[in-house]
């Protein structure tokens, strides 16, 4: 029988386990929702590294090497490593896997990465060509910034729309047949959504509708309501783009009350002046490894559908007063 | 699903809007603030240079609040002022990339890189007075 | 008293400069840069029509320390040049400005090479 339901959604009929996480964040994150979660904090961001992208390079291979050594695996033991981040070229991830003896596949879908990994591993798994493999995704705060934004020292304005880069990675170790472990039941691949939002600074309102598309999508292919699942989490709408992504939902008639969320509305505190909450390819990684993760394993969450939300747009597309397009990916996890 | 138009019309609504008295206050104020400290320092050359003519004193005070705009971007201090349009912006304007792009090296990063956001303000500034220089020559040629 | 009124006045004019900057920024989502370049060109323009001087009386360092100052120095220069010739004329902008513009890229060289970008803090 075809694995396909629907029209974007495959299910993964073999146990994809997620068997272990491992997060390393900045010290912005360190002081957020979730700190007493993560695996490791860092007190300079810079990482005694000579620029951000040697920090971030560090980052994506020290959180591989976390999630191995949590295992007691060897970089031999892992059939693949899948990732990627924001940078041009996605540095960070094939600068860190240079370190490892590993077969790597580059994924670029700019913030929702983590999803893609998540959606490419484990339907390559599910077709008994992989056994073991790790997906790994990372963001800086300080290579975002230049490379999208201004320089650091710049005397800009935050607008009220805009967020703050997560300065973070997350590795997740996926094997077949381990156990009781989160398992990955069903992915939906997302399409290009463009709804003609032109701000750069409003990437919630850019992605609203690319989360909300590929949402909507993965309900009927699965033949789902929202309250099938414990929680349906985007990955970096922000509070504002949670509002839209809920108002969506509203208009189409679905029940959104304590179901939809967002990480990066929650990664940080009221307290913390993020503007509209965390963002990155980090964000959702960190949010899943660290926290939803261990809340699966804890029994408190047992259902949930994990969308990291991409703006696939560059510094050049913005200038020539291109609109953003953006992308979604589904993940079912379940326990 | 909703549609494009609606959608847009749905965000210009409700986006979060900047909180306008708190931001133009600030402004206000810190603008205020760097104008009164660049006259005292155009008073103190006043008093303590007498051999300068009125123009170089001036010149030395922009050159100052050039120097005190550079040195404050350099303490990673600048950005906090968020303020751009006195002097002090412009030279935060071209220190800060440059600082940025130290780490890639003297010649194609801070060399290169310095005017990166000032660039505009010269060329438009060189082109301007060019232009205004020839307007008002052919007014002293012709009238 | 005098100089407390003239404090004043710089106060006055200097803040309502970057108030209006500041509207801009709130109203247009203008780039730093143009609006340094729209502030310029405003400089330039109230020196070529010579209102500039006006403004200078009352307000002194209060308009000559928004950028407004750089443009209307660019301008004074290349009038002043003018009286002297084409070339004068053409030159006479970048003259008056060298030493602010000295400044700028000399103090910004200098800088950069002793210090590097730190990260923002929330």
């Amino acid at each position: 029988m075809s694995k396909k339901r629907g029209s974007q959604t495959y299910v993964i009929d073999s146990d994809i386990c997620i068997k272990n996480t491992y997060t390393i964040v900045g010290p912005e994150e360190a002081q957020g929702s979730f700190k007493d979660y993560y695996d490791y904090l860092l007190e300079d961001d810079l990482w005694e590294c000579k620029s951000y992208e040697k920090a971030e390079i560090k980052l994506h291979k020290e959180v591989i090497d976390g999630v191995l050594k949590k295992e007691y695996l060897t970089h031999n033991n892992i059939d693949c490593i899948f990732g990627g981040d924001l940078l041009n070229q996605i540095i960070s991830s094939s600068f860190s896997a240079r370190e490892f003896e590993v077969p790597f596949l580059g994924l670029y879908g700019a913030c929702s990465t983590f999803g893609e990994s998540l959606a490419v591993a484990s339907m390559i798994m599910d077709g008994d060509n992989m056994q073991r493999t790790v997906c790994a995704t990372s963001s800086h705060f300080g290579t975002a910034e230049r490379q999208y934004r201004f320089p650091l020292e710049l005397g800009t304005q935050p607008t009220p729309t805009s967020q703050w880069t997560i300065t973070g990675a997350g590795a997740v170790l996926l094997e077949k047949n381990s156990g009781n472990f989160p398992k990955i039941k069903s992915v939906t691949i997302g399409k290009v959504v463009d709804y003609g939002i032109i701000d750069a600074a409003n990437m919630g309102a850019a992605m609203a509708p690319a989360a909300y598309d590929t949402i909507s999508t993965h309900l009927k292919d699965m033949n789902r309501t929202p309250d099938y699942y414990d929680l349906i989490i985007t990955g970096d709408l922000g509070k504002y783009g949670l509002d839209l992504l809920k108002h969506f939902a509203e208009v189409d008639g679905l029940v959104t009350d304590n179901i939809f969320d967002d990480c990066g509305a929650r990664v940080y505190t009221s307290k913390q002046n993020c503007g509209q909450g965390g963002s990155g390819a980090g964000c959702s990684a960190i949010v899943y490894s660290a926290y939803l993760h261990k809340e699966l394993l804890a029994g408190k969450l047992h259902k949930i559908l994990l969308v990291p939300t991409g703006a696939l747009l560059s510094r050049l597309s913005t200038m020539q007063g291109e609109s953003i397009p953006s992308i979604a990916h589904a993940i079912d996890i379940e326990i | 699903m909703i549609d494009k138009t609606a959608y847009s019309e749905y965000v210009n609504k409700t986006v979060p809007k900047t909180q306008e008295l708190k931001t133009l206050l600030t402004a206000f104020i810190t603008g205020g603030i760097i104008c009164m400290i660049g006259e005292g320092i155009l008073d103190l050359y006043t008093a303590t240079l007498p051999m300068l003519a009125q123009e170089e004193i001036a010149t030395l005070t922009t050159i100052t609040l050039i120097f005190i705009g550079g040195f404050l971007t350099a303490l990673g201090l600048y950005d906090k002022l968020g303020t751009i349009i006195p002097i002090t912006g412009f030279a935060n304007s071209i220190v800060s990339p440059a600082i940025e792009f130290n780490r890639e090296g003297v010649f194609q990063g801070v060399m290169s890189k310095m005017f990166d956001i000032a660039g505009p303000v010269i060329v438009s500034g060189v082109t301007l007075s060019a232009i205004v220089g020839i307007i008002f020559y052919l007014i002293e040629v012709f009238a | 008293m005098d100089i407390f009124l003239r404090y004043l006045q710089v106060f006055a004019v200097g803040g309502l400069v970057c108030f209006i900057g500041q509207i801009l920024i709130n109203k247009t989502k203008m780039t730093s840069a143009r609006i340094l370049v729209l502030f310029l060109t405003l400089g330039v323009v109230l020196e070529a029509v010579g209102v500039f001087r006006y403004i200078k009386e009352f307000g002194s360092s209060g308009i000559t320390v928004p950028i407004i100052g750089f443009g209307a120095n660019l301008a004074k220069g290349a009038i002043d040049g003018s009286k002297y010739g084409i070339i004068p004329a053409i030159i006479g902008g970048m003259q008056k400005v060298a030493g602010g513009l000295t400044a700028a890229i000399v103090f910004g060289f200098i800088f950069s090479v002793v210090s590097k970008s730190k990260t923002k803090r929330m």
